[in-house]
């Protein structure tokens, strides 16, 4: 019972502009993360990093789509959503190194960024694990009668979470307005999901009623219209739906992640990072289509480098916090 | 004196959330089997009439996720009201209590909320064995975060609920199923009862008896066959094991000189563990003899009458543990 998703409504042709946005948005993850992995091997960051690369247009097409007022809920690779939520490259910096003007006060680092200004209910280390909060979010939305909708981002290994399939089934009896976002790409820390998934992916959300579909990961114009058609339709009150991106991140699982032959092969890696590059992908067509020229795509780069730049050095200049506010906000 | 009239307990949770409902359409209650079958125990009777089926929301069997989305939704600006039907079944919820609900707060430097109550209950001797006796309240004391409630009277019920729907922290609140039905005054007024304040349900000079729940009745009747020995018991209920009212509790430890614990919660590991604690610390100088703790045994609830009564804390062996302590034997 899957709602059909009206495909002859055509939207105004999006703009050069905002195409370019969007890959501006996407490089700005790229660099960001390139910095993260650049400050975590000079032994600067502390803790874990999950790097988002490869994986930007996933984040980027999706909240492309949505409002500020709506709601995201974000995992331990979750760079890449809160940047594309709108969150301020200095203050991830400050918080990825634990510093006082970090988006948490350095108490949730890289794996916890949250930020009620954006929506951003917070990236969850638990794998699954905020599928309750973001479904409750559309609860309240759907309660309290405001029109925001509600994504949940997870990787395939979610997939694996029974409380996934309990929320699932609980927004489609009460039609919430909350999209599933999985990115499927392909593994599960080390192991490939085919040694981890049994069936269809896209079956589990259209087992439950919910309208599922399948995009092309790398294509942010693809993950671009997709969510947007699939948002309106969540917004308008047509119940949850399901979205799988598939998509492949080009680092290591974490940082620490360098040695994957075991895993998986150098040639797969350089097939997806030659040929299905995200930002590589729109950039190649924006060029085919007369939208920018190489001079435009020089000029982005450059300031993206610069306003992380800029960003780094705040935070590597920025306080820790004293040792004395360790107690604050544990509770209300 | 204000008036009062006589509720039983499970009356008294009923009008604490039917009062908040009525106050803050923020509120609503979810859980298995509470719209018009009311919970198995039948405490929410009715409350689906006033407030519809929105307010009163039957969930799937899905403890886990319908926790998680009163995680989200208290984060939104719901205040919800989760329904655990056995509290063995917290088990199921724990990822979303502990990992999430318990943590987004700080984690978030202090920017998201979770404004949640769950309630579960607890209490072994209704012959309902391992999975379906438990009391895990110690579990959520043991996790920064979170605030954990054991009412022992229908007064403390309401007034603490009350307080617990109004708190902007996840709190989890547990009922002793056995107490549903057992009466007690309640003033007609609104009241609320603030956290961490402990309460002296009986004042006494030669020995203090903290306990907890329905453990608080056990301790008073052991209190009433003490008094024949002439054994004067003051008996002290904390009515929130965290935050806990460590001073109160302290100071009628240095003033009686003896203190026992009784709590159903497994002996081991739990409740009566860090409360005995926290006495030996701040009182040590003034005990005249170990702090006595006496908890669950530490077996899975067993089915067979005989069995299940000699797991948990009664009258008898609180009497005469109170007794030996008193006399100097342990
Ligand atoms: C409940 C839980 N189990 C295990 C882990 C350890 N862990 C962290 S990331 C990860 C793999 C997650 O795979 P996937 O969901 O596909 O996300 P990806 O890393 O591919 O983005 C695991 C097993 C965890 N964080 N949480
Ligand atoms: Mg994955």
């Amino acid at each position: 019972m899957t709602t059909a998703i009206d495909r002859s409504k055509t939207y105004s042709e999006i703009e050069a502009e905002q195409w370019l946005r969007m890959y501006r948005r996407m490089l700005m993850i790229r660099v960001f993360e390139e910095q993260v992995n650049d400050l975590y091997t000079r032994a600067l960051m502390p803790g874990l990093a999950h790097l988002y690369i490869g994986e930007e247009a996933v984040a980027v097409g999706v909240c492309e789509a949505l409002r500020q007022t709506d709601y995201i809920t974000s995992t331990h690779r979750g760079h890449g959503h809160c940047l594309a939520k709108g969150a301020a490259l200095d203050r991830m910096f400050a918080e990825l190194l634990g510093k006082e003007a970090g988006y948490c006060k350095g108490k949730g680092g890289s794996m916890h960024i949250a930020d009620p200004d954006t929506g951003n209910l917070g990236a969850n280390a638990i794998v699954g694990g905020s599928a309750g909060i973001a479904t409750g979010a559309a609860f309240s939305a759907r309660r309290l009668k405001t029109d925001q909708v509600s994504v949940c981002f997870f990787g395939d290994g979610a997939l694996g979470q029974g409380l996934l399939y309990e929320v699932m089934n609980m927004a489609a009896l009460w039609k919430l307005p909350v999209i599933y976002v999985c990115e499927n790409n392909l593994y599960n820390e080390y192991a490939h999901n085919s040694e981890t998934l049994a069936g269809d992916m896209l079956a589990r959300g259209s087992a439950f009623g919910l309208h599922a579909e399948n995009v092309d990961g790398q294509d942010v114009r693809a993950v671009y219209r997709t969510a947007r058609e699939i948002v309106d339709h969540v917004r308008q009150g047509a119940g949850p739906a399901f979205l799988v991106c598939q998509t492949y991140r080009f680092m290591g699982h974490h940082v620490g992640d360098i040695n994957r032959e075991y895993y998986r092969s150098k040639q797969e890696e350089q097939m997806w990072k030659t040929e299905r590059d995200p930002i590589k992908v729109l950039g190649d067509w924006l060029t085919a289509q007369n939208l920018a020229d190489r001079a435009r795509f020089d000029q982005i780069h450059a300031e993206v480098k610069s306003e992380v730049e800029k960003a780094v050095q705040f935070a590597m200049a920025a306080p820790y916090p004293s040792p004395d506010k360790v107690g604050q906000d544990v509770y209300a | 004196m204000p008036e009062t009239r006589e509720l039983t307990l499970g009356e008294a949770v009923r009008e604490a959330l039917a009062e908040e409902m009525r106050r803050d359409s923020r509120v609503f209650i979810c859980g298995e089997d509470i719209a018009e079958a009311g919970t198995v125990f039948k405490v929410l009777t009715g409350l689906v009439d006033e407030f519809g089926k929105e307010r009163v929301l039957d969930t799937p069997i899905s403890e886990a996720g319908f926790t998680g989305i009163a995680v989200g939704a208290a984060m939104t600006g719901m205040r919800p009201v989760v329904d655990i039907m056995f509290g063995d079944f917290v088990t199921l919820t724990m990822d979303q209590m502990v990992n999430q609900a318990a943590k987004v707060h700080y984690m978030s430097g202090g920017k998201w909320k979770v404004p949640m109550v769950m309630r579960a209950t607890l209490g072994a001797t209704r012959r309902s064995a391992a999975q379906h006796s438990q009391s895990l309240h110690a579990w959520f004391c043991h996790v920064p975060g979170l605030k954990v409630v054991l009412p022992s009277t229908p007064y403390d019920a309401k007034g603490l609920l009350k307080t617990a729907i109004r708190d902007d922290n996840p709190v989890v609140f547990f009922e002793d199923k056995m107490m549903y039905r057992l009466k007690g005054p309640v003033p007609v007024e609104e009241y609320t009862i603030p956290f961490g304040v402990a309460d002296i349900k009986r004042a006494g000079s030669d020995i203090t008896i903290v306990a907890t729940s329905s453990m608080v009745q056990v301790a008073l009747g052991a209190a009433k066959l003490l008094e024949e020995f002439d054994i004067s018991a003051e008996v002290i209920d904390p009515r929130t094991v965290w935050p806990l009212d460590e001073k109160t509790l302290i100071g009628s430890a240095k003033k009686t000189s003896r203190v026992m614990v009784v709590d159903e919660g497994y002996e081991r590991y739990g409740v009566t563990a860090e409360i005995a604690s926290v006495i030996a610390e701040g009182a040590f100088y003034d005990l005249e003899a170990p702090v006595k703790r006496i908890g669950a045994m530490h077996v899975p609830i067993p089915f067979s009458p005989p069995l299940e009564d000699a797991t948990v804390p009664t009258e008898k062996s609180v009497f005469e543990a109170a007794k030996a302590l008193c006399s100097g034997g342990l």
